[in-house]
């Protein structure tokens, strides 16, 4: 017997033929990973940052290994949003998947002037990154204060054609009254974690692993941190939630979607296996295959709260 | 699509002190290898998430042959592959060294510790167009091998065996001249190649070394500054994985 089995879900009136993305900064604007995985596959492709200008980023060295993990201090290198609509969208344009631009600047002029510029753009959803802990001016600063946070989002959708995730940074004390400002600010979803700001340090030459100094920690070593903010973020607010944080196998994207993501980005796990994004969607459905789950959007959120062990 | 491929270990042994030469039963990708280019290597202990890059030192019809120095637990885990074992490879990567434009020419192939092995490769196409050029600390490796396929200079720092300096040592010392070079070495020897090259007025090829994530050139993890705007980003950053990780040498700023 073959079963129906549902895979899309809706966010903020998008429709995405199942919940399964690339998470921002991991994937480039998809023309690399495309000899990888038919991105006709994908829920969505989540962009690289987009600046209103080209910005040079950080002095390498920009990547760190760590147990489990990795650290990155890439520094948002970005040609901006000129050349991204002129070169990465039409691209993006050829394949039959949902484009979510994220949206990096230094000040909210800075990220009004993108969110401009892609008004009249074939592009499906806006992620705003108020959370990158490797840029010093803005970004982070607009993420990690509630009534900031509250402020940028509603002078971005004053701006914005397409609906707007506000991307959320972990590096906070209460994730749940930050998804709140962004509810109370407008936003139309919400995006969790970005990286965790961490270091490390090189004991043989006694030198920062990183030029930088500090990075984004991402890969499995977060995991627990995305799902525990990920449920709480998703009990906050009645926003769409989308979950990532160290997701390698579908088991990981089922467990973000019981906590209550409406859907998941793959990141650092694109660097262990560039296919891995294709390998997470056909085991999401063998996943419901397995339980008899004919809508994914029967997971979202149903972690069962009356069973403790 | 592409694809990480799993590959058998034909034979491992080592060189020298921390030097492994592995060999790869590697299919298409060997076929496919261009003197200069890398592969990705992605080890078995889940702890650590990324493929350490690694260049291709020769190939041999299907098979791959990679020469890499021990550097931290990544390399280590590989050093312990035997026989028949297997490990994924994704690739060739990367650029390679023009070869086509040191047809009719006198090339030099320098090479610096570990940055020796893919000159070898090189050397294999270039045979009597060639001079090797090699530097090592003290002990040598390879070094019989680079004289099967071309006439071979090298230096020790130390002065166990040849010149007694490094590359450029040995190029003075020898008056050895060439109308091309190619390079790979530590940062500090390409950057007296880079000036040697400008001050000969002779075109020069570097490949850049450099902390990668992706590989494939999406993540920006492995820039190199340049001299002018780059095609990606446009901000006189190229990628090394991508974009190189071979360089004209007056495209870089070491």
């Amino acid at each position: 017997m073959t079963q129906k089995i549902r895979m899309d879900v809706e966010i903020a009136g998008v429709r995405f033929k199942n919940p399964v993305m690339t998470a921002s900064g991991t994937f480039g604007s998809g023309a690399e990973y495309g000899e990888y995985v038919d991105l006709d596959c994908l829920g969505a492709v989540v962009t690289k940052g987009v600046a209103s200008v080209p910005w040079p980023g950080n002095p390498a060295p920009r990547i760190a290994e760590t147990c489990g993990g990795m650290l990155n201090a890439i520094g948002l290198q970005n040609p901006g949003v000129e050349v991204f609509c002129q070169r990465d969208l039409p691209f993006l344009k050829k394949y039959d998947t949902r484009v979510i631009v994220n949206v990096c600047g230094r000040t909210q002029e800075d990220y009004c002037q993108v969110v401009e510029r892609l008004q009249g753009e074939l592009v499906d959803m806006l992620e705003i990154n108020v959370s990158c802990p490797n840029v010093k001016e803005g970004g982070i600063s607009f993420g990690q204060d509630p009534r900031s946070l509250e402020k940028i989002t509603q002078a971005v959708k004053r701006c914005a054609a397409q609906p707007v995730i506000m991307k959320l940074s972990p590096n906070v004390a209460d994730i749940g009254e930050m998804a709140r400002a962004a509810e109370a600010g407008g936003a139309d979803a919400v995006s969790l974690i970005n990286t965790l700001t961490g270091m490390k340090i090189d004991i043989h030459r006694r030198t920062f692993a990183l030029a930088n100094k500090t990075g984004g920690l991402s890969g499995p070593a977060i995991r627990p941190v995305a799902v525990r903010m990920v449920y709480e973020a998703s009990r906050a607010v009645r926003l769409p939630v989308i979950g990532m944080g160290g997701i390698q196998t579908a088991d990981d994207a089922v467990e973000f979607l019981l906590a209550g993501a409406s859907a998941v980005s793959v990141g650092t796990a694109n660097f262990h296996d560039p296919c891995v994004t294709k390998k997470i969607i056909d085991g999401l459905r063998a996943y419901m295959e397995r339980y008899g789950v004919d809508d994914v959007k029967d997971l979202v959120g149903a972690v069962r709260e009356d069973i403790s062990v | 699509m592409k694809q990480k491929e799993i590959c058998q270990v034909i034979r491992q042994e080592q060189l020298g002190t921390g030097i492994y030469s592995l060999w790869l039963e590697a299919g298409d990708m060997a076929g496919q290898a261009h003197p200069g280019q890398f592969v990705m290597l992605y080890g078995k202990d889940a702890s650590r998430l990324l493929p350490r890059p690694i260049s291709i030192c020769q190939t041999d019809g299907t098979a791959l042959r990679l020469v890499y120095r021990v550097a931290g637990a990544g390399t280590e885990e590989f050093s312990a592959l035997c026989k028949g074992q297997t490990l994924e490879v994704l690739g060739p990567l990367g650029n390679g060294f023009p070869l086509r434009e040191a047809q009719g020419k006198r090339v030099l192939l320098l090479g610096g510790g570990i940055g020796i092995p893919p000159m070898l490769g090189a050397a294999d196409r270039l045979r009597d167009g060639a001079v090797a050029v090699l530097g090592y600390k003290d002990e040598t490796f390879l070094k019989d091998e680079f004289e099967r396929a071309c006439p071979v200079v090298f230096a020790t720092e130390d002065g166990s065996g040849g010149v007694k300096g490094n590359v450029l040592d040995a190029i003075r010392e020898k008056g050895i001249r060439g109308d091309m070079i190619f390079a790979c070495g530590p940062i500090p020897m390409l950057r007296a190649v880079q000036a040697y090259a400008e001050g000969a007025g002779i075109p020069c090829w570097i490949s850049m070394e450099e902390r990668m994530a992706c590989g494939i050139g999406a993540c920006l993890g492995c820039v190199c500054d340049t001299a002018k705007e780059d095609a990606h980003s446009h901000v006189h950053r190229k990628r090394v994985c991508k974009d190189g990780p071979v360089f004209l040498s007056t495209e870089v700023r070491l």
